[in-house]
C-alpha cells in the first residue's frame, strides 16, 4: 500500500491545525466594559474582546467566576483600570489560571490608571478612611481626556504584542483619536453651561467627570467611600444643602437609586443615573454613546 | 543771523544726511546686526522656553512627590506616567503582603461541649464541636503573602489558638504562569477536594464548619504535599487536579515511609446562566492508606482501650454551589446556593486494644453525610442563611463482632446513628473588613441528647486587601 498520499494528507492536515493560532484574533478580557469598548476602537477585527464585568456591575465588588477563570485560562491581553479596583478578584484570576501572558509586568498586562493622571491620592493610608484606593480614585473614565491618553497607550501595546497587525492599531488609532478629538470639543463645547455647577455625588466616583467640566462637588451621600451613611450624617446633610443648594444628585448605573431618591424628595433636585462605562444606558452603546449621554442626562437635569 | 541760518541748515542737512550717509555705507553692516539681535532674541526666547519648561516641570514634581508620598506603584511593563522616586520607601517596598484574622465567640450551650462526639463515626482528634461555652478567643490568623519571583509565589498562614498554641495552618509556594492552563503547588496546604475545603474559616458563611467535614476531616483536610492544575482552554470552566501528599492527618494516618499516604484528584466545572447567575460543580475522590490509626473508646466493661485501623479509606465528594445577585452585582442583594455529598468507604483490619489483649480482624464500613445551605443577603450589608445537614454511619462490619471475640457494646463507637443539625444565621457586615454574627443551631450529634446552640461571633481581617475564591 502506498502511504505517500495518506502521510502528503495527514501533514497538510496538521500543519492547517498548527497555522489556525496565526489566523486567530488577539484575545482581550477586558475588566471594564469601557476598556473593552475602547480594545475594539483600536483593535477592529483582529481583536476578541470579553467584558469581564458590566456597567451594572460594581467592578470592586465583583467575585472570580468560574467563568472569568476560563476566559482568564485563554487571555493573550488583559485590559483593566488598575489601582486596585479589581483587588478582590484579578489576583485570582492570575494566580490560578497559570496564564504566563497576563501576568504582571508581561506586555500582555495592561494597566490603563499607569497613564493618567491620578485623582485624589489619599495622603493617609487608613482604612478608618472607608474603601480608599492608595493609586488614587480608580474611576478614570468618566475624563474623555483620560480615554485619549489610555488609547494612545493601548495602541502601542497592542502593536507591540501582535506585530503583525501593528501598521492595523497604528492606523485605527490615528482615526479614533481625530474622531475622539473632534468628539471631546463638542462634549465641551455642549457642556459650556456645567462649569461651576454645585452637584451632590452618591458615591465618590466622579473626580475626574468634575474635573474635566468643571462641576463642583459640594457634598456625597456616602461619608467616606463605601461607607453607609447614618441619619445624623444625612440631616446634617440636607441643613448644609439649604445653606449651600446643589442643582443635582449624580450616582453610577450600578449604584442602587434609593440613596439618591431619599434626597430628590427632601432636597428637591433631581436624581441623575449617569451611565458611568459603556452599557450604563441604552444610548451608551460604545464610547461615543457614553459621553453623548453623560452630558446630556447633566444638561437636562439642568434644565 | 545769515550764519545762524546757515548753521541750523547745515546742521539740519547733517542730521538728515547722517543716517542716510550711514545707511548707504554700512547696509551691509545694520543687516549683521540685526540678524545678531535677531538671533540672541531667539537664543533668549528658548532659553526663556526651556527655563519655562524646567520650572513648570520642577512645580509638577513637587505635586507628584507631594501626592505620591504615600504610594508605591507596582511598575508596568511599560510604564510612560508619572514616575516617582521613593527612596523613604525603598526598603520596605518588598515588604510581603500581610493581614491578620481576629475573631471571636460567645457560645451558649445546653450540652456540655466536653461530651461531644459525632455519633457513629470515629473520634478524628480533629476540630469537631461547638468549641466552649461562654467567651471565647477565635483563632487569629496571620497570612504573608508575595511573589517570590517572576515564576513563584509563596503564603504562610499561620494560625494561634486561644490555648495559645500556635500552628502552621498552610506553607506552600506556588507556580505563576507556568502556562497551558497548569499551576503547581508545593508545601503545606487545604487540600482541593470539595468546595470549602480550601477555603479558611474566616471566610464560611456559617460560625463552623458542616458536620460532614467534621466528621470526615476533622475539620478539614490539610496534607503536605504537591498539587497540580489544569484548567481547560474553553469557555466553559473546566479544572482538573491532583495532589499527591504525606498523609499525615485524618483520614490518613501518619506513616514513616517512603512515597505518599494520600492521592486525590478532582474536577471543577462552572460557567454564568445570563448576567444574574454564575456556578460551579464539582467531583473529588481522595485515597488514603492509614497505618494503625488509632482511637480511644470504652470497651463493655467500662475500660478505656485503645484501638487501631489499617486498610484502605476512599472518599468521594459531590458538591454544587449557585450564585445569583441581580445583573451579577452582588453589593446589594444575592443568594448563594451550596450543598456537598460525602460518602467514604473504609476497608481493612481493625485492631481492638491495642496494648493488651491486641485481637485483630476484618473491618469495612460505608458512611455518607451531606449538608444544604442557603445565604441570602436581602439588604446591603446583612444577611441570614439556613444549613440542613445529615450524616449516615451505615452499619460497620466488623470481625471481631462476627466471630463473636467481642459484642458490640466493646466498640460503642461504631453503634449505627444518623447524626443531624439544623443551623439559622444572621450576619451584619459593617464593611468589606468586618463582620458580625448571630447563629442559632441544633445539634444532634450525639444519639443521647439534643444540643440547642446559639453563637454570638465577629470575624475582622486588618491589613492587605485580600482576593477570595469563588
Amino acid at each position: 500500500m502506498n502511504l505517500a498520499k495518506p502521510m502528503k494528507w495527514l501533514s497538510g492536515g496538521l500543519l492547517a491545525l498548527l497555522s489556525i493560532p496565526a489566523f486567530a484574533a488577539l484575545n482581550i478580557l477586558a475588566c471594564e466594559p469601557e476598556w473593552g469598548a475602547l480594545a475594539q476602537e483600536l483593535g477592529g477585527d483582529k481583536v476578541s474582546v470579553y467584558n469581564a464585568t458590566n456597567a451594572l456591575q460594581d467592578p470592586h465588588r465583583v467575585e472570580a467566576k468560574p467563568s472569568l477563570m476560563a476566559r482568564a485560562r485563554g487571555a493573550d491581553v488583559l485590559v483593566c483600570t488598575g489601582a486596585e479596583l479589581e483587588v478582590g478578584w484579578l489576583p485570582i484570576l492570575l494566580r490560578q489560571t497559570g496564564n504566563p501572558k497576563i501576568q504582571p509586568g508581561q506586555p500582555g498586562y495592561f494597566e490603563a490608571a499607569h497613564y493618567v493622571r491620578m485623582l485624589e491620592i489619599p495622603t493617609r493610608l487608613d482604612r478608618a478612611e472607608g474603601d480608599v484606593h492608595p493609586g488614587g480614585n480608580p474611576h478614570i473614565q468618566t475624563d474623555p481626556r483620560n480615554i485619549t491618553l489610555v488609547a494612545e497607550a493601548l495602541a502601542k501595546r497592542l502593536a507591540e504584542i501582535d506585530v503583525a497587525n501593528a501598521d492595523y492599531y497604528r492606523q485605527r488609532h490615528i482615526q479614533f483619536a481625530a474622531r475622539w478629538k473632534t468628539a471631546i470639543a463638542n462634549w465641551e463645547k455642549l457642556a459650556a453651561p456645567l462649569k461651576g455647577i454645585p452637584v451632590v455625588v452618591q458615591h465618590k466616583g466622579f473626580p475626574y467627570l468634575e474635573n474635566w467640566l468643571g462641576l463642583k462637588q459640594v457634598a456625597a451621600l456616602e461619608p467616606k467611600p463605601g461607607v453607609e451613611p447614618s441619619s445624623t450624617y444625612l440631616s446634617g446633610l440636607l441643613g448644609q444643602l439649604q445653606r449651600q443648594p446643589a442643582k443635582m444628585v449624580i450616582r453610577a448605573a450600578y449604584n442602587d437609586a434609593r440613596a439618591s431618591e431619599w434626597l430628590t424628595e427632601r432636597a428637591k433636585i433631581p436624581a441623575v443615573a449617569l451611565p458611568f462605562s459603556v452599557g450604563g444606558s441604552e444610548r451608551a452603546k460604545d464610547l461615543f454613546g457614553l459621553f453623548d449621554d453623560t452630558v446630556q442626562k447633566l444638561l437636562a437635569a439642568l434644565k | 543771523m545769515s550764519f545762524k541760518r546757515k548753521t541750523l541748515a547745515a546742521s539740519i542737512a547733517l542730521a538728515l544726511a547722517v543716517p542716510l550717509g550711514a545707511q548707504a555705507a554700512d547696509s551691509a553692516e545694520l543687516a549683521q546686526i540685526r540678524e545678531q539681535i535677531k538671533q540672541m532674541k531667539e537664543s533668549y526666547e528658548v532659553r526663556i522656553q526651556s527655563l519655562e519648561k524646567r520650572l513648570q516641570q520642577a512645580e509638577e514634581k513637587a505635586v507628584l512627590s507631594a501626592e505620591e508620598k504615600v504610594l508605591s506603584r507596582p511598575s508596568d511593563a511599560q510604564n510612560s506616567g508619572p514616575s516617582t522616586q521613593h527612596s523613604a520607601l525603598a526598603s520596605s517596598a518588598f515588604n510581603p503582603e500581610i493581614s491578620l484574622i481576629l475573631s471571636g465567640t460567645y457560645a451558649n450551650l445546653s450540652q456540655d461541649p466536653a461530651h461531644y462526639r459525632i455519633g457513629g463515626f470515629l473520634p478524628n482528634g480533629g476540630e469537631i464541636g461547638p468549641g466552649q461555652r461562654g467567651f471565647s478567643l477565635g483563632e487569629s490568623e496571620l497570612v504573608v503573602a508575595a511573589n517570590i519571583d517572576p515564576h513563584l509565589r509563596g503564603q504562610f498562614t499561620l494560625a494561634v489558638t486561644p490555648e495559645d498554641t500556635v500552628a502552621v495552618e498552610e506553607a506552600f509556594v506556588q507556580s505563576l504562569g507556568l502556562g497551558n492552563g497548569f499551576t503547581l503547588k508545593g508545601g503545606r496546604f487545604y487540600s482541593g477536594v470539595g468546595y470549602l475545603n480550601e477555603r479558611h474559616a474566616h471566610t464560611w458563611d456559617f460560625a463552623d464548619a458542616p458536620l460532614a467535614y467534621q466528621a470526615f476531616f476533622g475539620g478539614q483536610f490539610k496534607d503536605e504535599g504537591v498539587q497540580l492544575k489544569w484548567v481547560a482552554p474553553t469557555d466553559l470552566f473546566v479544572e482538573l487536579g491532583a495532589e499527591v501528599g504525606r498523609g499525615s492527618n485524618f483520614p490518613a494516618s501518619n506513616r514513616a515511609k517512603n512515597g505518599s499516604g494520600s492521592a486525590t484528584l478532582f474536577a471543577h466545572l462552572g460557567g454564568d446562566v445570563g448576567a444574574s447567575h454564575s456556578w460551579r460543580a464539582g467531583l473529588s475522590l481522595m485515597r488514603t492508606s492509614p497505618q494503625n490509626r488509632a482511637y480511644d473508646d470504652i470497651d463493655s466493661t467500662g475500660a478505656g482501650v485503645t484501638n487501631s485501623f489499617s486498610g484502605n479509606s476512599r472518599l468521594e465528594i459531590a458538591d454544587l454551589v449557585w450564585k445569583w445577585s441581580p445583573n451579577g452585582n452582588p453589593v446589594y442583594t444575592n443568594f448563594k446556593l451550596q450543598g456537598e455529598y460525602f460518602r467514604r468507604h473504609e476497608d481493612g483490619d481493625l485492631t481492638y486494644d491495642v496494648n493488651t489483649a491486641n485481637n485483630t480482624d476484618r473491618y469495612a464500613s460505608a458512611q455518607s453525610g451531606w449538608y444544604l445551605q442557603g445565604v441570602y443577603q436581602f439588604m446591603p450589608r446583612w444577611r441570614m442563611g439556613l444549613r440542613t445537614e445529615r450524616l449516615d454511619s451505615g452499619a460497620a462490619s466488623i470481625g471481631l463482632i462476627d466471630n463473636g471475640t467481642l459484642v458490640a457494646a466493646d466498640l460503642p463507637a461504631f453503634a449505627a446513628y444518623k447524626p443531624s443539625k439544623n443551623s439559622l444565621m444572621f450576619d451584619y457586615s459593617p464593611s468589606e473588613f468586618s463582620r458580625f454574627r448571630l447563629q442559632f443551631a441544633q445539634d444532634k450529634s450525639r444519639p443521647e441528647v439534643t444540643d440547642n446552640q446559639m453563637f454570638l461571633q465577629y470575624k475582622m481581617s486588618l491589613g492587605a486587601h485580600g482576593a477570595h475564591k469563588y
